[in-house]
Order: structure tokens, then sequence, then C-alpha cells
């Protein structure tokens, strides 16, 4: 399955992680399936969105696909090496390809650090022999490179606003020049003026450095306008992959949550197609599709047995007995 | 210039803790307490081991401050050398806490799994004993000295320190920067040291500050029992040992050595409720 | 005349000013939304009209505040304490914090009717699962006998609504009601909460700090900038022809479907901190049209074409 033009930077097949939890010390085993049988690909230079509610799995597979936890069935292939049997020291060596911008930019840089030293960081951690005055000259290019002022080098994350620190959490990812940058909901603790800020300088650095980018949301209207595919799942499985960010919705699923995202445009109110139910337990989901129980459509066939991705036209590929249209 | 090195100094933590009231006089207690104990031979008035016998049992004079014990020796240049005995055996057994527990409360805390289920079960073991009794069991199987008593308080309180820095190393690792750091390449020994001890650190420090002034109870109360240190090496616990029997003769013998040992742990614990103020740490105190 | 009304308000927290000349007014039957970053001051208006303000060591310091032409400034807490609930009812962010873990769900419920309308146990049941029921919640019967930790958050939220609605108040404040929850399960609320409010023709003050749900809900907006009011306008009006700088980048901050790439900027700069508000007006350091006079001069909410702005370049604006 591997891209032999190269033009997937990271291919993901079936990847599958299990968490098992306990009710109380004594409880019966309960296994709860966050990611289930994912298989994707992430082209190189384009962005690829992730799009889903809460338990949906997003933030489990973002980490997957960069080996931070490991998987429980499955593999992902990042630029042809398979990440899953590679041994833990060239791992570590090939994170300076691979990086993650996180959600809390409160919580993602060491209290105890200044931004200079949280900057330099991926150099020690690495191993680059650098020089005092190179990593000087390094750590102001890409304090520059995200926008920030010079003098907040020797400030403490405490004395930055929330934009400010994940400029900082953008450019610590930068440092060792990664190809694919994995950006988990990295707005969506930040006021609106900024999260637009921060879109922006992303889209910037993605056309500067050539990165990659697997974006991570819960918000359609913003992955429908930073990404190229969109990848729509629900509780831990894939329900729809959108080619480009100008199709259709056609899974019931897709087609709810663009219902549900209310445009700034008083002419353009939304009659709220009302879900029935709410999201259901990721513990023992039923045998057939895990929306059915929301669906406008479901049938017999739904409840019964799972709908499995399939093509619908060029790229697009849908989890759904009754796409819409 | 001045006034901003000044409010500098102010908003400093140290600053914090010297600059209020009771983080200041404990302070000034815990300096005078230290530097007796540094300077013991410079500061005290006689030797301490010298017998004079037809001066036994003296009251306080303006030649002895403190009166003379039943061997007729200057009270308070053995309460000066016993501040010696006193704080080496507390600060070299917490020390040896401290140190110890905080490897084992890292390496539990972070790695998980069987390793910290054995050190879980046995700090809880440990913790359903009193600290005196271990160490009692301590000496009784090495032997009285001061040597012995440095690591049987060392054990004593080898439990405090496992806990509570497995509590903030388990809080501390889940935090984004670890992730971030892992996420660079990290190893773990870089984790470890570089961010989870750094952060876990300040709690664990106040908390061995104030396991001092008990480490000094209990270093007297063995002392007491005769299984600290030996004579003629004096210590707190052992000149109130041998003041009971002259209490109703010569109740300054065991007054003395008494208030010295209250005021040094009022002045550590006062000292460290200052830290924890200064820090604002009281939470994660608490949380182990 | 208005059901509620501010006039001027300004709010002090020890040495800090929070709110600064707050004015605006809100009709029975009209949802008003207010808008704003972390920040503006929005949820301490709340706070202020629900007499709260004691609580985090605040007070009004300057203005008005009339409730049905009561003062609420100089209401003494115990007559505040017969309004709070009664017919002022406040929906809260996070539902955990207004719902008691160790009370079943419907007592809680049933005691708001029994406190403020004096019902009996069995009137007071029976209103609550009816309430209930208008919230769509499938099998109230069964569910009214729940504790708080077996509902979903969005299940949850739908019970703070209905402790609100429980003693028929003529105002609810929501803040900030769906910010915690999933996309569809906010769409449900919102929508479950505009049709009940328009149903029985009560006030709305919704907080938020999502212009989508502004768009989608409100019938008039105000919106605050750095403790001051930017500007105040119908709904239809503050979108398409907004006074205010601040409130016209604000809505190009979210992305439109089929946006062109590249085109999302954001505002630059950062919200301003309560600690050092900027000088002049508050929003002139990320303005790109701002001028002298932005920097030394607070602007007055003043009357424009449409609704009322506080900036001293509308008129500049709208022809440039």
């Amino acid at each position: 399955m591997v891209d032999p033009a190269g033009d997937n930077i990271a291919t993901v097949r079936h990847l599958t992680r299990v968490f098992t939890s306990r009710r109380g010390m004594f409880g019966p085993k309960r296994t709860m399936r966050a990611v289930n049988d994912v298989s994707l690909d992430v082209p190189r230079g384009k962005v690829t969105g992730v799009v889903g509610e809460s338990g949906c799995g997003k933030s489990t597979l973002a980490r997957l696909v960069l080996r931070l936890i490991e998987a429980s069935a499955g593999k992902v292939l990042f630029e042809g090496v398979d990440l899953g049997t590679l041994p833990a020291a060239d791992l570590r060596k090939l994170r300076r390809r691979m990086q993650m911008v996180f959600q809390d930019p409160y919580s993602s840089i060491d209290p105890r650090y200044t931004i200079r030293r949280a900057l330099l960081e991926p150099y020690q951690v690495q191993g680059v022999t650098i020089d005092a005055a190179a990593a000087r000259l390094r750590i102001d290019e890409l304090i520059a490179m995200v926008g920030l002022s010079p003098r907040m080098a020797d400030s403490y994350p405490h004395q930055l606003s929330g934009g400010q620190r994940q400029r900082v959490g953008i450019a610590r990812a930068l440092a060792l020049n990664p190809s694919l940058l994995v950006l988990d909901e990295p707005t969506a603790s930040l006021d609106v003026s900024i999260q637009a800020q921060i879109i922006g300088l992303l889209e910037a650095l993605k056309n500067d450095l050539g990165l990659t980018y697997l974006f991570i949301s819960h918000d359609l209207s913003l992955i429908r306008y930073f990404c190229d595919r969109t990848v729509v799942m629900y509780l831990g499985r894939i329900v729809e992959v959108l080619p480009t960010s100008r199709t259709e919705p056609r899974h019931h699923y897709s087609r709810a949550l663009m219902d549900s995202n209310f445009e700034p445009d008083p002419n353009r109110r939304k009659v709220v197609n009302r879900l029935a139910g709410e999201i259901a337990s990721p513990f023992d989901l039923p045998p057939g599709c895990a929306f059915a129980a929301r669906c406008p459509a479901a049938t017999e066939l739904c409840r019964r047995e799972r709908p499995v991705l399939a093509q619908h036209g060029l790229g697009h590929q849908i989890a759904c007995h009754h796409p819409i249209g | 210039m001045t006034t901003l090195a000044s409010t500098e100094f102010a908003s400093s933590t140290l600053g914090k803790v010297l600059l209020s009231p009771r983080g200041g006089l404990s302070a000034l207690c815990l300096a005078i307490v230290i530097i007796c104990a540094v300077f013991a031979p410079l500061v005290s008035p006689y030797q301490y081991d010298i017998q004079n016998l037809p001066l036994a049992n003296r009251e306080p004079s303006w030649a002895h401050w403190m009166g003379t014990d039943e061997f007729g020796r200057d009270l308070l240049s053995r309460i000066i050398h016993g501040a010696r005995t006193s704080l080496t055996v507390a600060v070299v057994a917490i020390g040896i806490s401290v140190a110890i527990g905080m490897s084992l409360g890292a390496a539990a805390g972070y790695f998980g799994g069987l390793f910290d289920r054995l050190v879980t079960a046995a700090v809880d073991l440990s913790w359903s004993f009193p600290e005196i009794l271990i160490a009692l069991i301590l000496i009784a199987i090495v032997g009285p000295g001061l040597g012995s008593t440095m690591i049987a308080i060392g054990i004593a309180y080898l439990a405090q320190f496992t806990r509570l820095t497995r509590a903030q190393v388990m809080a501390l690792k889940n935090e984004t920067y670890i992730e971030a750091t892992k996420n660079l390449g990290a190893g773990h020994f870089h984790i470890i040291f570089r961010h989870l001890l750094p952060n876990a650190l300040p709690p664990v420090i106040v908390a061995g500050m104030l396991a001092t002034g008990n480490a000094i109870i209990l270093e007297a109360t063995l002392g007491f029992f005769g299984l600290g240190a030996q004579p003629p090496t004096p210590s707190w616990g052992g000149m109130m040992s041998s003041g009971t029997a002259q209490i109703f003769i010569a109740p300054w013998i065991i007054i003395f050595p008494g208030l010295a040992i209250a005021i040094t742990v009022i002045a550590i614990n006062l000292f460290g409720d200052a830290i924890i103020e200064a820090l604002d740490i009281r939470n994660r105190l608490r949380d182990a | 005349m208005a059901l509620l009304s501010l006039d001027n308000v300004s709010v002090t927290i020890g040495r800090l000013h929070p709110l600064d000349g707050i004015s605006f007014d809100l009709d029975r039957k009209e949802i008003l939304g207010i808008v704003g970053e972390s920040g503006s001051g929005k949820s301490l208006t709340a706070l202020s009209v629900m007499g709260l303000l004691p609580l985090i060591g605040g007070k009004v310091t300057k203005g008005a505040i009339v409730f049905d032409g009561i003062d609420l400034v100089s209401l003494p807490e115990t007559d505040y304490r017969r309004l709070r609930g009664k017919r002022i009812a406040l929906i809260s962010q996070n539902p955990m914090t207004s719902l008691d873990p160790i009370i079943r769900i419907g007592a809680q419920i049933d005691q708001v009717s029994q406190l403020h309308l004096g019902l009996s146990a069995v009137a007071a049941q029976a209103r609550s699962i009816e309430l209930m029921q208008q919230l769509r919640i499938p099998d109230a019967a069964t569910i009214h006998g729940n504790y708080p930790h077996q509902l979903s958050g969005g299940m949850k939220q739908r019970m703070v609504i209905a402790m609100a609605l429980a003693a028929d108040p003529d105002l609810i404040i929501a803040d900030e009601p769906t910010t915690a929850l999933d996309v569809t399960i906010q769409a449900q609320i919102i929508q479950i909460m505009v049709d009940l409010v328009r149903e029985r023709g009560l006030a709305l003050m919704l907080i938020t700090h999502d212009m989508g749900v502004v768009a989608q809900a409100c019938d008039r907006v105000v919106v605050l900038y750095a403790g001051r009011v930017a500007e105040q306008a119908g709904v239809a009006d503050i979108f398409a022809t907004p006074k205010h700088p601040y409130t016209r980048e604000l809505i190009r901050c979210i992305p439109r479907h089929g946006q062109a790439p590249g085109s999302l900027k954001g505002i630059p700069g950062t919200v301003p901190s309560v600690m050092d508000y900027p000088s002049g007006c508050r929003f002139h350091p990320r303005c790109a049209h701002a001028q002298a006079i932005c920097g030394t001069e607070v602007p007055l909410l003043e009357q424009k074409t449409s609704g009322r702005a506080a900036c001293h370049l509308t008129e500049v604006l709208a022809h440039g």
C-alpha cells in the first residue's frame, strides 16, 4: 500500500486503539475502541482535516499517527517507514521530521522555562551540536517567523497571552525543520480574533516552508476553510472523506455537522435538523452504524449491519447505506 | 536603582518569606541555632566535656547562664554543642529520606506498573506504623549510635517523600509540556530530570523542611532513651534524659534543652509555613 | 418601557475597573446578544444584573440598572433574593456548577417552583416533567428521578434550562450556555431555548463569544470590547453594516463557507487585559484606521445611521 511516488507523507492503515477501564477496583473491564480500523492518507504539501465531536477519536488518532501512544492494531507509515516497528532510538531521531502543536497553549510550555530555553530544548533533546551564537540566531529567527517580538525571548510563559504562547508552541514545533505538523485543535482555546491570526500564520508558514498539515478540529467551518481534504469521524471511525473543500457532504452525520454550524449571517439562519438522541457512549457500541440511533434516514439495515467506507466519485468516500443525494 | 532592586527582592520567594513577620522571626531564630551549631567551639563559653564536680547542679548565674549539670559541666556550652548533634542528625537523615524518596517516588509515578504497585504497598505499610517504632526497630537491628540514628530516622520518613514525589510526578506527567517534550524525541531521563523533578521540587523541599523539625524531636526521643549519640557527645534528648534524675533539685538541666528543642522546631515550622505561603503550594502538599 | 435598562454602568473590583459606562436596553419578548472576547466584561455584565458582584468583591460604582421599574443598584439583598430565580434566572456555562451532584435532578427543578410559586410537591413534579417534555427530553418521568452524573452534558444543560424556566421568570440571562457542548448538541440547545423563549414571550440576554450563535438567535446585539460598549444595533444591521471597526473585524474572523484561502487574517495584537487598558479608544492599538484622536479621546456611544457605536471614525469609514 506504500505510495511509490511518495505523494503521501504519511499512510495510515487499519489503525485501531483500544482503551480498557474498570469501574472501581473489582468492577468488570470495559473496552473502548477510541480509534477503530482507520485508514487514511496524508498527502504531501496539503492540509488534511479531521473533524468530529468529543469522543470521536480525533485526538487519539493524532497521537497514534505520531506514535505518541501505541496502536493496538494497524500501522502508520511515515515517509515509507513503519513507525510501529521502528526501534525507540530511531523513532526519537525521526521525530525531527514530524511535530505537533497542542491544543492548550497554557500548559504546553514548562512554566519554569523561558521562551528562549523552551526553543533551545528541541536541539538539546536531539543532540544537535549548535554553538551559542548560532543557537541565538536560530531562536531569534524562529521567534520572528511566528510573529513574536524579540524581547519576548526572555519571558516566562505566564507573562504571555494565549495567542503568544501558541505562537511559541508553533515555533518549538518548527525548530527542527519538520515536514509534517499535526495540529491538534491549535485554536480551540483562543479568542476568536486570535484564532484567525493563528490560522493566518499557519497558512503563511505552510506556503513558506512547504509543510504538510494534519489538522484536527471540532469546528467544521474552520476545517472547510483551511483544509484541502476533510475526514469526518464519528465514534472512532471515519464516516466520510470529502476530497475538496467544496464537496457537498453526503453522510447524514456530516450533513448534521454542517447544519449545526451557525454562519455569521442573520439572513442564513439554519433550521436545526433535530438529531434525535445524543452521541452514544463509546463503550458498548451497537453492531450496526454507530450513528443509526440519531440518523433521520436510519433503517433496519443500518442497525444490523455496519456500512463500509466506499468510494462514491473521485476521492469521495462515504460509510453509509443510504447516502444523501 | 536601589528601589528597583528592593522591590525585586520583595517580590521574590525569599523576599516574601523574610519580609513576613513570622518568616523573618523564625529565620532569625534558625540563623542563631545554625550559627551555634556550625561554630560551636567558638561561641560556647566553656568546653562541653570538662567536668567540675564541686560545681555540680548549680543554678543559672552570670558565670553559667544556664547553670551546670550533675557533673558540673556548663549547660549552655552543652546545649550549643547539642545543636550541632541535633541539626546534623536531622539534616542528614532528612537528606537521605528526600534523596531516596524522590528517586523511588519519581520512578514509581513516572513508570507505573508493577514497580509502582510494590512501592505504593511498601509506603502504605510503613505509613501504618509510627515513625518512632520504625526507628526503634531499625536501631535494634544496627545498634545505637549517631550513624544508625541518622539511617533510622531517614528510613522512618522515607514513605512521606516517596508518596509526595509520586503524587507530584503523576500529576505533572499529564501536563501537555511533558507530551510536547516527548514529541521532540526526549528520553525518560531528560523528561524526569529536566521537567518532572524541577517542577515537583518546591513542595518536596517544604515537606523536607517541616520533617526536619519532626526529625529533631525524633532524634531527641531516641537520645532520651539512650539510643542516639553516646556520652560524652551532648545531644538535647540525652541531656533531658540525664536531667530527669535531677528534676527536683536542678530543673534547669531538663528545662533548657527542652526549650532549645521547642524553639528550634517551632522556628522550623513557622519558616516552612512562610515558604508554603510564599510559594502558594498549600494545595499541592494537601493533595499528596 | 424596557424590561431591563442599564444606563452608564461602571463596575469596580478592588483597584480594577473592568466595566466602564455600559448602557443598553432589553425589551420583553426580545433576545439580546451580548458578544465579546475574553475580558470584554460580558460575564460581569450578567453578574451586575443578577446582583452577584459582591461574591467576587465587586460593586457598581456608577450608573443605574433598572429592571421593570425596580432600581437594582440600591436594592437590598433580601429583596434581591426574591427577584433572583423568580423573575430573573441565570443559565451558566458549566451545567455542573448549577446542579447539586447528590440531589436527584427532578427534585432540584421541583424545588424552584415550590419555593417561588408555592406549588405543592406533587404539582411541582408535574410541572417539572411538563417542562422537561417541552425541552424535548425523552422519557422525562424516568429522567426526573436520575442524578446529574447519569446524564450527558447536553442533557444536563437542558435540566439547567428547565430549572431557569421553572419559576416563570420574566428575564433569562444565559452566559455562554452552549460553549462547553458539542456542535450538534449546541445547535439543538440554542434552537430549543430560542423556541421556548419566543413561545413564552420572555426576554433573553444571551452572552456569547460566537458571532454565529448571535446571527442565528438574536434580535439585537451589544458588542463589548475591553469593558466598554463598542456598538449596539439590530442583528441585521450589525452584520450588514457594522459601524465599529472592531465589530467588522470580529465578523471577518469567522471563516465563511467558500471563503478564499489566505483571506482570513484575524485582528492584530492581543486582547487587552483589565490590568492595562489602552488610553482613548481601547481598540485603537489594534485598529487599522486609528488616528491621533483615537489614542487620546474616549469615543462616546453615539447614535449612527443604524444603531449606536463608540467610534470617532464611523462617518469617515462609511465613505472609505
